[in-house]
């Protein structure tokens, strides 16, 4: 059996299992994320939000998931049909393999690589493609003008991202994810880097095209965006992509500035959860915030949006990310 | 025997798409395949065991450069016959130009000479100590050992940024209206704070909704048709 698992086969086989320990709940979590946020903005608008199938609501998902498969896709004639299809395909598959380094507990990640955070970097920064394929190969002008907008709008917020990536990097001195959640032992990273946290957590919120930043789909002014032409499963593999980036810029949030799967202190009441408790109570304190944001916020203006990003969020994460690296210089905290 | 194998199929499909690249009608799909390139470029990388190498070619020339040249190759109008239709008269003179540089490249190539110690330098070509990841090595190197030269290529890259950013910039401030956010936020009634009990709504802040002119009685019409207006229908 030792001999069979250590075989090419049966890494394989072992690597397989993790992949779906792994996205299995990820999905019935971004299932239930859609009924979550349904309930909780109706609770904030004082409504009762989905009640009807199901007990309280509960099997609301399952109905949409089999709406959704059974509807019709529908391919209009001037699109692109490969990339017309490529693209919904493009945005889910991304959200999915970035998953592949998010440490879940201490060596609980299905592939533990030394840049694992540059590897989630790249990938976030390839989810724009998805939106840009579809936009234009749907043939059609809102959808390209909602592909132009969050083209221009995920390239400018990834700039600021990256700042804030490798302002953290400073204070750990590792691109892998394991060290930088075992950097968060005596403080979370959001403390020292508050301003920081703030701008990355806005910064997620723009990469995710979420409101108030959603002007890719805005549909007061563009119907649905660039998902205007989409129908049935690759509408819903959208949908999907779009709720899994969300779990994922959650879990890059809770990895990088709050404390990965750490207890908030290391005393009796806290450390008898275990640690993938904890990572999955932090996703979803940051999930409930973008749920939160949502209900609160109008759409930004897209000039002020791209003010925000380049003039206010690109200035500022530069000067704190050489103060940054002034005070751990000076003060001698330079991780070795 | 795996590794050589994924090797020859990166390799295979990098050549692939860069020849796609060239070949392609539409240019929209040139880019894609010019992406898929840097993919294969990067997988090559990471089987050569440069993992911070291929890690920043998609995170540079994917997720920023590719993008911004897509976006801009997607919103070009490009008439394809018009493009195709001078090639029968530039295709000599391209065809000329091509030539004159393939035989250049086999003069350099036939009076190429490596240095006698090449092979042992191409193998390690730093000092690494083990247990140094890449990613630190080569930051040591760039950051340390070579910074000036580094901040040599940064100044010549600001150089040429200031440049684009003359030719580009044009002052607008005589024909548009800025918006000064700080002002707008400063204004005495711009930002109302109030603190409103749940279910009360505006009415709390003496807001209260605006009558709606009454809607106007639908007009008695005298009815003269008999059809209508007689009692009983035929």
């Amino acid at each position: 059996m030792e001999a069979f698992l250590a075989s090419p086969f049966g890494v394989l086989i072992i690597t397989a299992l993790q992949t779906l320990a792994m996205l299995v709940p990820l999905l019935i979590a971004v299932a239930y994320m859609t009924y979550a946020e349904r309930k909780i903005m109706a609770a904030m608008q004082m409504r009762v939000g989905p009640n009807v199938v199901g007990p309280l609501g509960l099997l609301q998902p399952f109905a949409d998931a089999a709406k959704m498969l059974m509807k019709e896709t529908i391919i209009p004639s001037g699109a692109n049909r490969a990339l017309f299809i490529l693209g919904p395909m493009l945005t889910f598959m991304l959200a999915m393999i970035a998953w592949a380094v998010i440490p879940v507990n201490e060596g609980w990640a299905i592939a533990d690589i030394n840049v694992g955070i540059l590897y989630l970097f790249a990938v976030s920064s390839l989810g724009v493609y998805g939106i840009i394929i579809a936009g234009w190969a749907s043939n059609s002008k809102y959808a390209f003008l909602g592909a132009l907008r969050s083209a221009a709008q995920m390239v400018s917020y990834e700039v600021s991202m990256g700042l804030v990536i490798v302002t953290v990097l400073l204070c750990v001195g590792s691109l892998n994810l394991t060290q930088i959640v075992l950097a968060q032992k005596t403080v979370w990273f959001f403390i020292p880097l508050f301003p920081m946290f703030i701008i990355f957590f806005i910064s997620t919120l723009a990469e995710t095209n979420r409101p108030p930043f959603d002007l890719a789909e805005g549909e007061s002014e563009l119907v649905a965006g660039f998902m205007v032409e989409y129908s049935s499963m690759t509408y819903a593999l959208f949908f999907l992509g779009e709720y899994a980036n969300m779990f994922l810029m959650s879990a890059m949030t809770t990895t990088l500035f709050l404390g990965g799967w750490l207890p908030p202190m290391d005393i009796t009441p806290f450390n008898w959860l275990p640690g993938p408790i904890w990572f999955i109570l932090k996703i979803c304190l940051c999930m409930f915030t973008f749920v939160w944001v949502r209900a609160t916020f109008p759409r930004y203006r897209y000039d002020q949006l791209m003010r925000l990003g380049w003039k206010v969020f690109l200035p500022f994460s530069l000067i704190w990310l050489v103060l940054t690296a002034f005070v751990l210089k000076l003060a001698g905290w330079l991780p070795a | 025997m795996i590794a050589a194998l994924a090797f020859y199929v990166f390799a295979a499909i990098l050549i692939a798409s860069a020849v796609m690249v060239v070949t392609s009608r539409n240019p929209v799909h040139s880019v894609l395949f010019l992406i898929l390139a840097f993919f294969n470029a990067s997988a090559l990388f990471l089987m050569a065991g440069a993992e911070f190498l291929a890690m920043i070619l998609v995170i540079v020339y994917v997720g920023a450069v590719a993008v911004l040249f897509l976006f801009i190759v997607m919103m070009l109008d490009i008439d394809f016959t018009q493009l195709r239709q001078g090639f029968q008269r530039y295709a000599p003179v391209g065809g000329v130009i091509g030539a004159i540089l393939f035989l250049e490249l086999l003069f350099v190539y036939g009076s190429w000479q490596f240095a006698p110690d090449a092979a042992t330098l191409r193998m390690n070509v730093v000092p690494v100590e083990p247990g140094v990841s890449n990613t630190e090595a080569l930051g040591r190197l760039v950051y340390t050992d070579y910074v000036f030269l580094f901040q040599v290529a940064g100044l010549i890259l600001l150089v040429a940024m200031i440049g684009a950013i003359v030719l580009t910039l044009r002052d607008k401030s005589v024909d548009s209206k800025r918006q000064d956010i700080a002002t707008q936020v400063a204004r005495a009634e711009a930002v109302v704070l109030t603190k409103v009990p749940a279910g009360a709504g505006l009415a709390t802040m003496g807001i209260t909704r605006r009558k709606l002119p009454e809607a106007p009685k639908p007009k008695a019409v005298a009815h003269d048709d008999p059809g209508h207006s007689g009692g009983g229908h035929h």
